[in-house]
C-alpha cells in the first residue's frame, strides 16, 4: 500500500512491479489454483514476508542478458573460426567436456523445466517470478552449452549424442537420478535441493573445477561460457539463500522438514560431485587445485560460514558432513581407479596418470596417495605395457540411491567398503554408505522405483545380451572411437597430427 | 618471392551432433536447431512425480492433443535464448526512450484528472490479466515436453511479466511513483463491476489442467480478442479522449502481439493439421471458451470504444481460425 | 570462527573500477587477482556504493549494472538504489 505522497524506494517499487500484480482469488479457490503447495507439510503463514532476492524487472533483464549474449557469441564464433580447439593443453582435457555435456548439460535442461513448474506452483508471486527468471536462465545455460560444445563435437569423439546417453548410460544415471529426485519432489523440496543445496552450498564445487579447468587448459569457449553463466548464478545463489531463510522463518514446524532435506541433498550432491572430483584431479592436464583443496575451501570454509549463519534458525550442518570431509583425501582416486577399468563402457577415455601427475598427487595427498593409490596405477601401467590393459568385464553393483558403484570406503578405513544393505518388502537393496541407506529408509517408496542401469542390462532391457551390444546399440557409444584407453585412440592420434607429432607407438592398439 | 603461410587444415570429423543429424541429416546445424531439438529426457525416469503421479516427469499425456512428433511444432522466429533476448533488448530500448520522453515532458501528469482516471480504470488493470498470462505460460512451459514448444512459452511468460510492468509504470508515472494510482487501479480489478467477468475468466484459466487447451485459450483466443480490442481499437479511442500520448507507451504491446501471431499460428497450423481428432478437440475448446472471453471483454468495450470494435475483433479472430479449419462465433461486422 | 563474505568479478575494464570503489569503501577487505577474475573478500560485511562508483567512472551508474560482471558471491544480499551489501549476521 502506498504511503501518501511518498516516493517508492527500490524495494517497494519492485514489489509493485511484481507481487502487486497478483491478487486474492474469489472466483476459484486458492487451493485449486495452487494445488501442490501443501502436501509437503511446509507451512507458509505470510507470503508478504518474502524478500525478493534480485530486483530485476524484465526490461533490465532483457537489456543486461542481451549484452552478455552478444559478448558470448562473439567468442564462440571467433573460437570456431580460428579452430580454437587446437589451443587446448592436450586432447585428454576434452574428456572433461564429454563428462560435462553428458552429465551436466541435461541437468540444465531439467532445471529449466523444473523452475518453470515451480514458477507456477507457489502462491507467492515474488517466489514465482524468481523461479521463472531462473527457469529462463537455465534454458540459457542449456542452449549456450550446446553451442559452446558444438565445435568440439566436430573435432573430437564422445560428445555426439549426450541427451540419448544421459537417459541410458550406467554412470549417467548418477546425475539423472539426482535431478529426477529433485523434480519429482514438491516445490519447497525442489527449491531446497537445487536453489539452496546445489546452487548455493555446493555450486563452486561444480563450477570451479570445470570453468577454471577450462581456463587453465586453454579452452576459451568453455571459460567464456562459464564466466557468462556465473553472473546468472549470482542471482540463483541469492534465491537459494532467501528461500531457505523464508521457509525457516515462516513456521517452526518447517525446521525439521528443512533439516532433513538439507541432510539428504547435501549427501546426494556430494555423491554427484564425486564424478567431478575425478575430473578435477585426473582429466585436467594443467591442474587447477586438488579436489581436497577445493572441498576444503568451497565446502568446509564457505559452508562453515553459511551454517554458522543458519544456526539461529535451529539448523545444524548436514549430517555425515564429516564423512564427506574425510573422503576428500580418497574420493577422486577411488573414482578414477574404477572408471579406468570400465572405460569400455564410457563415452570418454581414461588413462594411467603420467609420472609428473602422480608426483603432484603425492604432494597434494600426502597421507593417502602413495599408500593406497599409486601402487594400483603402477600395477595397471605394467599390465598395459604388457599388452593387458585392464578392463573389468563384471558389471558393478550400483547404490540404490545415488547410483554410483559401491566403491566408497569407511571413514578411517580406506580398504573397507562402506557397503550397506537392507530388506524392504521382501527385496534386498544395496547402498554405498550409511548416508544413502538413511535416505532410502526415509522414502523407500520413492527409491524402489529407480531405473538402475546395471539391473536393467541384466534384465534384458537394454537391447543386448552382452556388454558390447548394449554399449554400441543402446548407449550409442561408438566402439573404438568414444571408448577405451586414451593412448592410441582416434582422439589421441588426431591430436598428435595437429601437433605435428607421431604417436610414440603407432601400432599400439586402443584396446 | 612469395610468402606462403602454412596453416594446419583441420577437417571436422562430423558436421553436427548425432541427434541433430538423425533429424536433419549430416550437415552443419543452425544455432536454433542445436539449441532446441531432442535435449530433454525422454525415457527411463527414476521416480514418479510426487505432485502428480499420473504421469512421468516428461510426458506427452498432460494434454489430450496427440502429435506423432511434437517437434513438428517449431518457432518461425527461430528464437533460442540469445536471439530472444537480443530482440527484446531492442524493443525495450525503444520503449525506454518513450517512457523517458513521456516522463520528462509530463505528458501523463498534465492530462485532466478524468482522463487519468480512465487510464487507471480501463487500461492499467490489464496488468493483472498479464500476470494471469504469465502464470499460464509458465505452467505450459513446465508441462510441454518438446523444447521447441516449451521454450516459446517461457519466452511468452516473461514477455507477459514485462508487459504487466510497462502497464504498471503508466500508473507510476501518473502518481509520481508513490503507488497510489496502482492501488486505485487494483481496486477496480478487484471490485469494479466492469472487471469482474474478466477477473473470473482469468481465475478460470488458472485451473485449466490440459496445457494445450490453456495455450489455445490464453495465447490465441483471449489475446486474439483482447490485444486487438485494447491496443488497436481502444488505442484509437484514447486519442479521441485526449490521451494520444499513451500510444507511445503501448507500442511495445502492438509490436509484441504482431510478432506473437507468427508462432501461435504456426503452432495451431501444425496441431490442427495433424488429425481430425485434434481438430475436433480444438473446436470443442473454442466453442466453450470464445463466447466467455467475448462476454468478459464486453464491459470494457462498452465503457470505451464501443461494442462494434469488439465485434470487429471477434470477426478478425474468426477469419484467422478459419485458415486452420476451425471456426468461432465471429459474425461478419 | 571466521565468516568471510566475498564477491568475484570477471577481470575486465568495468570490474577494475568496481574493485577500486570496493577497496576504498571497505578498508578491511582483501583483494586477490586470479586468472581472468578478481576476488574481494572481507570479514562479515562488504558494501558497494553507487556514489563511489559514479565518482570512479565519471558517469551515472545503476547498482544493477554490476550484475553483468559478477561471477560469484557469498553472504546475505541487501540491495537498494544506492548500495549493494553482502553480509553475515
Amino acid at each position: 500500500m502506498a504511503v501518501q505522497n511518498k516516493k517508492l524506494n527500490l524495494k517497494d517499487k519492485y514489489q509493485y512491479l511484481t507481487r502487486d500484480m497478483g491478487w486474492e482469488p474469489t472466483y476459484q479457490k486458492k487451493e485449486d489454483i495452487f494445488p501442490h503447495e501443501d502436501f509437503e507439510g511446509i507451512k507458509i503463514t505470510d507470503w508478504s514476508q518474502w524478500e525478493d532476492p534480485f530486483r530485476l524487472t524484465m526490461d533490465s533483464y532483457w537489456k543486461y542478458q542481451a549484452e552478455k549474449e552478444k559478448k558470448l557469441y562473439a567468442i564462440f564464433d571467433a573460437f570456431a573460426q580460428n579452430n580454437g580447439h587446437q589451443n587446448i593443453s592436450d586432447a585428454r582435457y576434452v574428456n572433461a567436456l564429454k563428462l560435462f555435456l553428458g552429465g551436466v548439460s541435461p541437468l540444465e535442461h531439467g532445471a529449466y523445466q523444473g523452475y518453470a513448474k515451480a514458477g507456477r506452483q507457489f502462491s507467492g508471486t515474488g517466489a514465482r517470478v524468481a523461479c521463472q527468471m531462473q527457469s529462463i536462465d537455465e534454458l540459457r545455460h542449456s542452449q549456450t552449452q550446446q553451442h559452446a560444445m558444438s565445435h568440439y563435437n566436430k573435432h573430437f569423439n564422445g560428445l555426439h549424442d549426450a541427451a540419448h546417453m544421459h537417459d541410458r548410460v550406467w554412470f549417467l544415471s548418477v546425475p539423472k537420478s539426482f535431478f529426477d529426485d529433485a523434480r519429482t519432489a514438491g516445490p519447497f523440496e525442489f527449491l531446497t535441493s537445487i536453489s539452496f543445496s546445489f546452487e548455493y552450498v555446493l555450486t563452486n564445487l561444480l563450477f570451479v573445477p570445470f570453468m577454471s579447468g577450462a581456463a587453465y587448459n586453454g579452452d576459451m569457449a568453455t571459460v567464456t561460457f562459464g564466466f557468462s553463466a556465473q553472473s546468472d548464478e549470482a542471482r540463483h545463489m541469492t534465491l537459494g539463500l532467501e528461500v531457505i531463510k523464508f521457509i525457516l522463518e515462516q513456521h517452526e514446524d518447517n525446521v525439521p522438514i528443512v533439516q532433513r532435506w538439507i541432510d539428504k541433498w547435501f549427501w546426494r550432491g556430494f555423491r554427484l560431485l564425486s564424478l567431478v572430483s575425478m575430473m578435477m584431479d585426473y582429466m585436467l592436464p594443467n591442474k587447477v587445485m586438488s579436489w581436497a583443496e577445493a572441498w576444503e575451501v568451497y565446502y568446509e570454509q564457505n559452508g562453515g560460514a553459511l551454517f554458522k549463519d543458519l544456526e539461529r534458525y535451529g539448523i545444524r550442518p548436514p549430517k555425515y558432513q564429516e564423512v564427506a570431509n574425510d573422503a576428500k583425501h580418497h574420493l577422486s582416486h577411488q573414482l578414477w581407479t574404477t572408471f579406468y577399468q570400465y572405460s569400455h563402457a564410457t563415452n570418454f577415455h581414461t588413462w594411467v596418470p603420467e609420472k609428473e601427475e602422480m608426483d603432484w598427487m603425492s604432494e597434494k595427498y600426502p597421507d593417502t596417495f602413495d599408500k593406497y593409490y599409486r601402487p594400483r596405477y603402477e600395477y595397471l601401467a605394467k599390465e598395459a605395457a604388457a599388452g593387458r590393459r585392464f578392463y573389468n568385464n563384471t558389471l558393478p553393483q550400483l547404490c540404490q540411491v545415488c547410483q554410483v558403484p559401491n566403491l566408497f570406503t569407511e571413514m578411517g578405513a580406506p580398504t573397507k567398503l562402506s557397503h550397506r544393505q537392507l530388506v524392504h518388502e521382501g527385496e534386498r537393496y544395496h547402498f554405498c554408505s550409511e548416508a544413502c541407506c538413511d535416505i532410502f529408509k526415509h522414502e523407500p517408496e520413492k527409491y524402489v522405483q529407480a531405473w538402475l542401469p546395471v539391473h536393467q542390462i541384466y534384465q534384458g532391457n537394454c537391447e543386448g545380451a552382452d556388454v558390447e551390444t548394449v554399449v554400441q546399440k543402446y548407449y550409442h557409444i561408438n566402439i573404438g572411437e568414444d571408448n577405451f584407453e586414451y593412448l592410441g585412440s582416434p582422439d589421441h592420434k588426431r591430436w598428435m597430427s595437429i601437433k605435428g607429432e607421431k604417436p610414440a607407438d603407432e601400432n599400439q592398439d586402443a584396446a | 618471392m612469395s610468402i606462403e603461410i602454412k596453416t594446419t587444415s583441420m577437417e571436422p570429423i562430423r558436421h553436427t551432433y548425432s541427434h541433430i543429424a538423425r533429424r536433419f541429416g549430416d550437415k552443419p546445424a543452425t544455432r536454433y536447431q542445436e539449441a532446441s531439438y531432442d535435449l530433454e529426457a525422454k525415457t527411463n525416469f527414476h521416480y514418479r512425480p510426487q505432485w502428480d503421479s499420473r504421469y512421468e516427469l516428461n510426458d506427452d499425456r498432460r494434454t489430450a492433443i496427440r502429435m506423432d512428433d511434437w517437434y513438428a511444432v517449431s518457432d518461425p522466429r527461430q528464437y533460442y535464448y540469445g536471439a530472444y533476448v537480443g530482440n527484446r533488448a531492442k524493443m525495450q530500448e525503444s520503449a525506454e526512450t518513450s517512457f523517458g520522453f513521456c516522463d520528462k515532458r509530463n505528458l501523463l501528469t498534465r492530462l485532466p484528472e478524468e482522463t487519468q482516471k480512465q487510464l487507471l480504470r480501463l487500461l492499467v488493470p490489464l496488468r493483472h490479466v498479464e500476470l494471469g498470462a504469465n502464470m499460464n505460460n509458465s505452467k505450459i512451459a513446465g508441462d510441454a515436453v518438446a523444447t521447441t514448444v516449451s521454450q516459446m512459452h517461457i519466452y511468452a511468460a516473461m514477455d507477459r511479466l514485462g508487459i504487466g510492468q510497462y502497464l504498471s509504470r503508466i500508473a507510476l508515472m501518473i502518481d509520481g511513483s508513490t503507488g497510489k494510482a496502482l492501488d486505485e487501479s487494483k481496486g477496480y480489478w478487484m471490485d469494479d463491476e466492469l472487471w469482474q467477468p474478466m477477473r473470473k475468466l482469468v481465475e478460470d484459466t488458472l485451473v485449466v489442467d490440459d496445457w494445450f487447451e490453456l495455450t489455445l485459450v490464453q495465447n490465441i483466443l483471449l489475446d486474439g480478442l483482447m490485444y486487438t480490442l485494447v491496443y488497436h481499437k481502444m488505442d484509437d479511442w484514447l486519442a479521441t479522449q485526449g490521451a494520444e500520448d499513451v500510444s507511445m507507451l503501448t507500442e511495445f504491446m502492438r509490436d509484441w502481439y504482431k510478432e506473437s501471431l507468427r508462432w501461435t499460428n504456426a503452432m495451431i497450423k501444425a496441431v490442427a493439421g495433424e488429425s481430425e481428432a485434434n481438430c475436433e478437440l480444438l473446436q470443442t475448446w473454442i466453442d466453450q471458451w470464445e463466447p466467455q472471453i467475448y462476454s468478459a471483454l464486453q464491459p470494457l468495450a462498452e465503457a470505451s470504444v464501443g461494442i462494434d470494435a469488439l465485434d470487429e475483433a471477434r470477426a478478425e479472430l474468426s477469419i484467422r481460425l478459419k485458415k486452420f479449419g476451425l471456426q468461432s462465433r465471429g459474425v461478419s461486422a | 570462527m571466521s565468516q568471510l563474505v566475498f564477491i568475484v568479478f570477471q577481470d575486465n575494464d568495468d570490474s577494475r573500477y568496481l574493485a577500486e570503489a570496493v577497496m576504498e569503501d571497505n578498508p578491511h577487505a582483501e583483494i586477490q587477482h586470479q586468472p581472468a577474475l578478481i576476488r574481494i573478500q572481507a570479514e562479515k560485511r562488504l558494501v558497494i556504493n553507487r556514489e563511489t562508483m559514479e565518482e570512479k567512472l565519471g558517469r551515472d551508474w545503476d547498482v544493477q549494472e554490476m550484475l553483468v560482471n559478477v561471477i560469484s558471491i557469498g553472504g546475505n544480499v541487501d540491495e537498494d538504489d544506492d548500495h549493494f551489501i553482502l553480509e553475515w549476521k
